[in-house]
């Protein structure tokens, strides 16, 4: 069950938070609301009367919209025609002739009356994630919602874009509409709620109002203390493990993803590569294992040439893998655990050889490893689609760490992952620096990043623009992240960002 | 603001990015410079210096295009040539298709010239035989691009000509009508669409699968009721009337063109119609839209109140009509009768037109007229002894759609959802 019992109250012209962490129902709750999923029980009531939403059609009948974690863009549209897309202008005719210019001109209309620049004939398969997400709210305003729901909508954007849009979420709420903002980001709730409901395991645990302390509310989410902060003493770099050289990665499209990095990680440091999404990092994690070949451009490990090597060669040459996509890279959901804790070394000793498996050998270790990273699941012998996502990724990091390693590649090692086992991640990931091992950490968040990292490095559009102290103001990182150098931030000298310095 | 600058940076990096060397255009322009000298060296040594005529009416009298066939062979074969190095010093991208096609058309002609030297090929009768010998592949891929823009597959498109083939047969035969057969083809194409629609958008059956379980359904039960009740008396249930032709007045006298558009039958006539109509419909009305967006992205669709199953029954339906009128060809226009498996694989290659003419109704069109062609001049090939073989020819539809799959000519790609079946999360 993802919702038991919550009761949930918007007034009008109000910003009303919905916090609580990956898993927590938030998301299910609200694809009740718009008519996606059917509630077993409970009533939904809109400006006095009771309704019931079979389908979003009748969600948005009653003046509901929806901005969704993933955007329901189609790609090949234009952007006028998405906009349009199920509340055409037509001329009449029997399949209803399209009236382009009407929908052209409602399009600015909407754009121009709330700021939010959009271009109606571009293909939104060619736009920025920030400006999809303009997209998607214009999409939901040109259809005169007086609830707007937004899931997760900071996620994809860089710190400045989610200054826009809670200044967006600010003017929507004075002109009267509500807009309910689902979040787990603390700092983000504060800056822009009016009132803040927090939901726990698909209950409501409380309500809260801004000025509530960080610490209280994440306490409030996660059902005990926590600590925000990650607990590391200062890194002693020593021999540069991994080196990157002129690195060009193309993603599928054949479009340059990593365009010419040059980049070291040395042992015993965290360096976090901080970018928005879809900026590159991706494939450049990817070209680092082996599971696409770079166009051009070195990459070697304690000076092995690793481009050109299979995978499971570089793997076991001692580097650790978290993938970023947990459920299709990172384990096999019908395995169980112990089958998952040796993917990589089932032909090995003592697991078994290239005929057999030692069941014993690997039920031991498994049960040995279940404790030692905390894993809570029924049994070593249960499938781990059924853990929870924090454990699921725990058993990720327990089998990528037990291979003596000398390099560790964390691609978003918390994303989904419930807020007590973040902790347990991120003290695993700074143990491992602290014995020597060169850690690459890879997140779309900064605070994870700022937290983790020794140094950081900005990736925007395929390049690394600057590489700066985790002490660096999160503004400037911000800008950065957004693609501007002409900051103060001074990017490391031989770093390819310096010579892209003032194009802004 | 940011956006402003994100647009700069993008553009700066696009143009400094240093290009592929081996790009389409240059793959494109070897190919046509290899099959130029091709054409030029092989057929140009190969064909007799006589003259080729390539006459308007139907014998080898009256006006006629002539040229030697010799000379036009390697002078056609120089014209691929010349537009695969165009392509490869390059040329703007807009030229790209027309150079490709000038090429490609090169190459055929230069191929006619060997064939035809010393010899003479009726040009009318060549045109609207290709016509006609495309009029069924016209049909089927209009069906295969209805279902799958809308995000269903349909490999059913030679069960849905089959089933039309035997319903049109029967039913033209005991009511003496060509419309109540070609009525009733439709109805026996919807019949599998049904079947294809409800196994794959309500119980999720995967498409391919249950499209090719239902052209052995089509061929099953079309061929046990071909033998117990059409061949034991055929005069009463298999001899169907056969379709005629209607000739338009005026512009039936239009040369070339007149006797081959207005000088035909009513189906030919309905395929271009359709053509036209799927090709305006998709992209400029409500109906189109939707349709796309339920083939690109479904959930999308579904999330701005639009029934994405309800609209993918509709269009695999219609689909369906618009098949099964095309398997009426083949006993109201092609022959007076149903045999056993008559289709022979025709739903195959109207699906490779589907594929060849990338999802578009007017690809669809351009690449069945192609096929068309190709089957057309198999026939005449075989007729004058050609030494080619005429499997050559009917192998081209195969071919080509390999060709077109494996990216050589433009990108290929098939609307995004097509072949998933939408479930509600």
């Amino acid at each position: 069950m993802a919702n038991d019992h919550i009761d949930l109250t918007v007034e009008p012209g109000e910003v009303h938070a919905l916090l609580g962490e990956n898993g927590a129902g938030k998301s299910t709750l609200m694809n009740q609301l718009y008519g996606l999923l059917q509630p077993d029980s409970g009533e939904i009531v809109v400006d006095g009367t009771p309704r019931t939403f079979r389908s979003p059609r009748d969600a948005i009948a009653a003046g509901i919209g929806m901005v969704h974690q993933h955007f329901m863009l189609v790609p090949v549209f234009t952007v006028a025609e998405n906009i349009a897309l199920g509340a055409e202008e037509t001329r009449g005719g029997p399949l209803g002739w399209l009236d382009r210019r009407r929908s052209r001109r409602d399009v600015l209309e909407t754009s121009q009356r709330y700021g939010l620049p959009v271009d109606p004939d571009a293909l939104v398969e060619n736009l920025p994630v920030g400006a999809q997400q303009r997209v998607e709210i214009v999409k939901a305003l040109t259809r005169d919602v007086d609830l707007l729901i937004l899931d997760e909508p900071t996620a994809v954007l860089t710190p400045q874009e989610t200054e826009d849009l809670l200044a967006v979420m600010r003017g929507l709420a004075e002109s009267g509409k509500s807009v309910v903002f689902i979040t787990h980001k603390l700092k983000e709730v504060r800056a822009i709620a009016d009132r803040i409901t927090v939901i726990r395991r698909g209950r409501t645990v409380g309500t809260a109002t801004p000025d509530t302390a960080e610490d209280e509310l994440a306490a409030l989410m996660v059902g005990r203390a926590v600590s925000l902060e990650v607990q590391k003493t200062p890194a002693e770099p020593g021999r540069p493990v991994l080196k990157l050289s002129g690195l060009i990665v193309e993603d599928d499209r054949g479009v340059r993803a990593v365009d010419g990095v040059d980049l070291v990680v040395h042992a015993g440091e965290v360096l976090g590569v901080a970018g928005v999404q879809g900026n590159g990092q991706t494939e450049l994690v990817e070209a680092v294992l082996g599971l696409r070949p770079p166009r051009a451009g070195t990459i070697q490990v304690d000076n092995e040439d690793l481009v050109g090597m299979s995978t499971k060669r570089i793997l076991r040459s001692g580097v650790g893998y978290v993938p970023e996509d947990r459920s299709t890279d990172g384990v096999v959901k019908e395995f169980t655990v112990a089958e998952n804790l040796v993917l990589d070394m089932y032909d090995r000793a003592p697991y078994g050889n290239a005929f057999r498996l030692d069941a014993r050998a690997i039920a031991t270790s498994a049960a040995e490893r279940i404790k030692q990273f905390d894993v809570r699941t029924p049994s070593a012998d249960a499938a781990v689609g059924t853990l929870s996502g924090g454990n699921q990724q725990k058993v990720v990091v327990a089998r990528e760490m037990s291979r003596p390693l000398r390099l560790f590649i964390a691609a978003q090692p918390t994303r989904g992952v419930d807020v007590g086992s973040v902790e347990f991640i991120h003290s695993r990931i700074v143990h491992e620096r602290d014995v020597g091992t060169a850690v690459l950490v890879v997140s779309s968040e900064l605070d994870e990043i700022i937290g983790l990292a020794d140094r950081i490095a900005v990736m925007y559009r395929g390049r690394i623009l600057a590489i700066v102290s985790p002490d660096t103001p999160r503004e400037e990182i911000g800008l950065l992240m957004a693609g501007i150098t002409d900051g103060s931030a001074a990017p490391e000298p031989g770093t390819p960002g310096a010579a892209e310095k003032g194009t802004t | 603001m940011s956006h402003i600058s994100t647009a700069t940076e993008q553009d700066l990096a696009e143009a400094t990015a240093p290009k592929r060397f081996w790009n389409r255009q240059r793959r494109l322009g070897t190919a046509l410079v290899a099959i130029g000298v091709l054409a030029a060296a092989l057929f140009g040594a190969l064909a007799p210096s006589e003259t080729a005529r390539f006459t308007l009416s139907e014998d080898a009298e009256g006006a006629a295009l002539s040229i030697n066939g010799q000379l036009g062979a390697v002078l056609f074969g120089i014209v691929a040539i010349g537009a695969g190095v165009a392509l490869l010093v390059g040329v703007a991208k807009r030229w790209q298709t027309t150079l490709l096609g000038l090429g490609i058309v090169g190459f055929v002609l230069s191929f006619l010239c060997w064939q035809v030297a010393g010899k003479f090929m009726p040009l009318v009768d060549t045109a609207s035989g290709s016509l006609e010998l495309a009029l069924p592949l016209i049909l089927g891929a209009l069906a295969g691009v209805l279902g799958e823009r809308s995000g269903v597959v349909n490999v059913a498109i030679e069960g849905q000509f089959l089933m039309g083939a035997f319903a049109a047969a029967l039913v033209g035969t005991m009511a003496t009508s060509v419309w109540f057969g070609l009525l009733s083809a439709a109805v026996g194409g919807a019949l599998i669409a049904a079947m294809l629609a409800v196994l794959a958008i309500r119980f999720l059956v995967d498409q391919v699968v249950v499209g090719i379980v239902l052209n052995l359904f089509a061929v099953g039960v079309t061929g046990f009721l071909y033998e117990r009740l059409m061949q034991p008396d055929a005069q009463s249930y298999n001899t169907p009337p056969q379709m005629e032709t209607w000739r338009i007045p005026v512009l039936a006298d239009i040369p070339v063109i007149g006797p081959v558009l207005f000088e035909t039958n009513f189906l030919v006539w309905l395929a271009l119609i359709l053509v036209v109509a799927i090709h305006f419909g998709l992209s400029r009305t409500r109906w189109g839209l939707r349709t796309r967006a339920v083939g690109e992205h479904p959930t999308a669709a579904d999330t701005v109140g639009i029934r994405v199953r309800g609209l993918r029954y509709a269009n695999v339906l219609v689909g369906g009509l618009v098949a099964g009128a095309g398997g009426a060809y083949f006993t109201l226009v092609a022959t007076g009768s149903f045999t056993k498996n008559m289709t022979s694989g025709a739903g195959f290659i109207a699906l490779a037109a589907l594929i060849f003419g990338r999802w578009t109704p007017v690809g669809a069109l351009g690449a069945a007229l192609f096929f068309g062609f190709a089957q057309k001049l198999a026939t005449y090939l075989s007729a004058v002894g050609s030494p080619v073989p005429s499997q050559f020819l009917n192998m081209l539809p195969y071919l080509a759609t390999i060709v077109a799959v494996a990216g050589l000519v433009g990108r290929v790609r098939a609307p995004a959802a097509d072949g998933q079946p939408y479930l509600k999360s």
